[in-house]
């Protein structure tokens, strides 16, 4: 069949491979990113993913290295200027429309490829280069070991901070380590989807699986898989219908099932919670 | 300056510092010009229940900070467990300020009281059958075993409130610190709560300190009495402190107090109740002083 000759390609195979690095490291942040209030952040820093992309193709060619580093800015920069909850939103406000700004102004400066503006934009799935595929890889690899690691405290710390402290949780620490975390996720999503479109994988799975389920370890894994079939199918779907983006199927595709969340979600939390409590009473 | 040095309990003297678990001399803490509490000085000893009391802003959550090692003293000496007060010690259960669980949350009581017993160590809390008997036994130990799989955000105040002992107690501290854990809960859950508190100290010998507005819901309980008001202090038994004299004395305008049966009742000489005698604007502007010093060393 064509899907099968088409994911038989080495363009298709890599895409396929990007994806599925880029989903499992979103999902997995996603529920903290959601609990930390932090959906804006990622907004912020995607966007100044995209001035670091195009100070990286105007310098070296090289957007991805670019935008990591416009991430990793965004990300000390919040970690400093909004240090405080009530200043955060709007410092990254104010960095990311500065931001922005100057990422516009580089970009008139380039004179290369024309549609590499908006493969930054939004996403450039086939054009995944051998190194590109590299990179993402051992982003993927050190965001995953990264989570693992800070796992149970950043979750203490996320969801009851008071008393994380009192236990000798590290917030500052934490607080700091998941930005930079997060810069490393932003900068592979938004190879995948685009910086415009990063928060449809960083914050849609993870907002979608809140719905169903009220287990952490569930959320998480619902958050990872709900990722994997938005970015993976959107890519599927894409290699069928060639003339649509691909990121246009992954942002599609997670939105559904935010919506899809919202409708029947709430029945299947509380049907879980019955069967729960009925086994409780029997035991 | 009120001082009540005297052993709290006759027939528990194991040398001076014998069953000392919580040990405060000449405490004092400032932020900026403002004294919160000057030359504190009052000791817990192992099994003893201590209530904290004082209007806002008086410094009763800062106390606590102090014995979690959140907050150094501006001057003094304070030691827990026979040593400086250390962050992250986890001999001391803490319950914070009652503040209700978003709906959404997406925790369980039992991932609540899980995090009491490893939530700060690193890795992913893998499913082990040691930790969730111990999980299990705490939600026993505070009856919320019908609940303890529901989303938190979705429990009453009372219940949540349960839940939160379950945390402290998991990890078998020496010391529970209770900061209003009574606040905004009905009658019922407040008696509920408190003697749930008192039980643990009677079953496990744990020293209980519990920041309250009001004595009387745990008046039955209580064996001893630090009485905060505007850089002034008084530290006794109930008996002691809850005269009409000394807390005249304390709040430096008239005030009536009386044990009505199994009460006690305190008064202005014009009748109003003791919340009122700070001004709200002061109450707001010492509470805002106090938060700001949570941040970091003065």
């Amino acid at each position: 069949m064509g899907l099968f000759n088409n994911l038989q390609l080495p363009f298709a195979q890599h895409a396929l491979l990007a994806c599925t690095i880029v989903a499992v490291t979103c999902g997995l942040i996603g529920p903290f990113v959601i609990m930390r209030g932090m959906s804006f952040a990622v907004h912020g820093m995607s966007e100044l993913a995209f001035t670091g992309a195009a100070a990286g193709l105007l310098v070296a060619g090289n957007a991805p290295a670019g935008a990591l580093c416009g991430a990793l800015v965004v990300a000390l920069l919040i970690g400093t200027l909004g240090d405080r909850e009530s200043d955060r939103d709007s410092s990254i406000g104010v960095i990311l429309a500065g931001g922005l700004g100057l990422g516009v102004l580089l970009l008139s400066f380039y004179h290369g490829f024309a549609t590499a503006a908006t493969n930054i934009l939004f996403g450039d799935l086939f054009g995944v280069s051998n190194s590109q595929l590299i990179l993402l890889l051992v982003i993927g690899i050190t965001v995953i070991i990264a989570i693992v690691a800070i796992y149970r405290p950043l979750f203490f710390a996320s969801v009851d901070t008071e008393v994380a402290a009192a236990r000798g949780v590290p917030e500052r620490i934490l607080s700091i380590a998941f930005l930079v975390v997060l810069a490393f996720t932003v900068t592979g999503a938004a190879q995948v989807v685009g910086t415009l479109l990063v928060l449809s994988l960083a914050i849609a799975p993870a907002a979608a699986a809140r719905r169903f389920s009220s287990s952490p370890l569930a959320i998480a894994g619902l958050s990872i898989l709900i990722a994997l079939v938005a970015a993976d199918g959107g890519l599927i779907a894409s290699l069928q219908f060639p003339s649509i983006k691909p990121t246009v199927f992954v942002t599609g595709i997670s939105f559904f099932v935010y919506i899809v969340s919202r409708i029947i979600g709430p029945a299947i939390k509380n049907r879980q919670n019955r069967a729960l409590q009925l086994e409780e009473v029997v035991n | 300056m009120l001082r009540n040095q005297r052993a709290w309990r006759a027939g528990t003297d194991g040398g001076p510092h014998g069953d000392e678990v919580v040990r405060l001399d000449n405490a004092t803490l400032s932020f900026g010009r403002h004294r919160l509490w000057d030359s504190l000085t009052f000791s817990l000893k192992k099994g003893e229940f201590l209530a904290v009391l004082g209007p806002n802003g008086a410094g009763k959550t800062t106390l606590l900070k102090v014995l979690l090692g959140l907050q150094p003293l501006s001057s003094g000496k304070v030691e827990v467990l026979n040593r400086a007060p250390r962050r992250g010690s986890s001999k001391i259960g803490y319950i914070p300020q009652q503040r209700k669980f978003d709906s959404q949350s997406p925790v369980r009581g039992r991932d609540l009281v899980r995090l009491g017993i490893d939530g700060h160590r690193p890795g992913v809390p893998l499913p082990a059958v040691t930790t969730r008997s111990r999980v299990d036994a705490a939600i026993r130990s505070v009856g919320a075993e019908t609940y303890a799989n529901a989303p938190l955000g979705k429990l009453s105040g009372g219940e949540q409130q349960r839940l939160r002992i379950a945390q402290a107690v998991a990890g078998d501290p020496a010391i529970l610190l209770c900061d209003e854990p009574l606040l905004s809960l009905d009658p019922a859950s407040q008696d509920a709560v408190a003697s749930l508190i008192d039980a643990r100290r009677v079953a496990a010998g744990t020293a209980v300190v519990f920041v309250t507005h009001e004595i009387n819901p745990v008046l039955p309980y209580v064996d001893s009495v630090v009485y905060l008001v505007d850089g002034q202090w008084a530290v006794g038994t109930p008996e002691q402190v809850f005269t009409s004299e000394r807390l005249s004395e304390l709040y430096g305008i008239p005030v009536v107090a009386a044990r009505l049966g199994d009460r006690i009742e305190v008064v202005t000489s014009h009748g109003g109740a003791l919340m009122d005698l700070m001004d709200e604007e002061k109450c707001r502007l010492l509470s805002a002083m106090e938060n700001e010093g949570h941040r970091g060393p003065v």
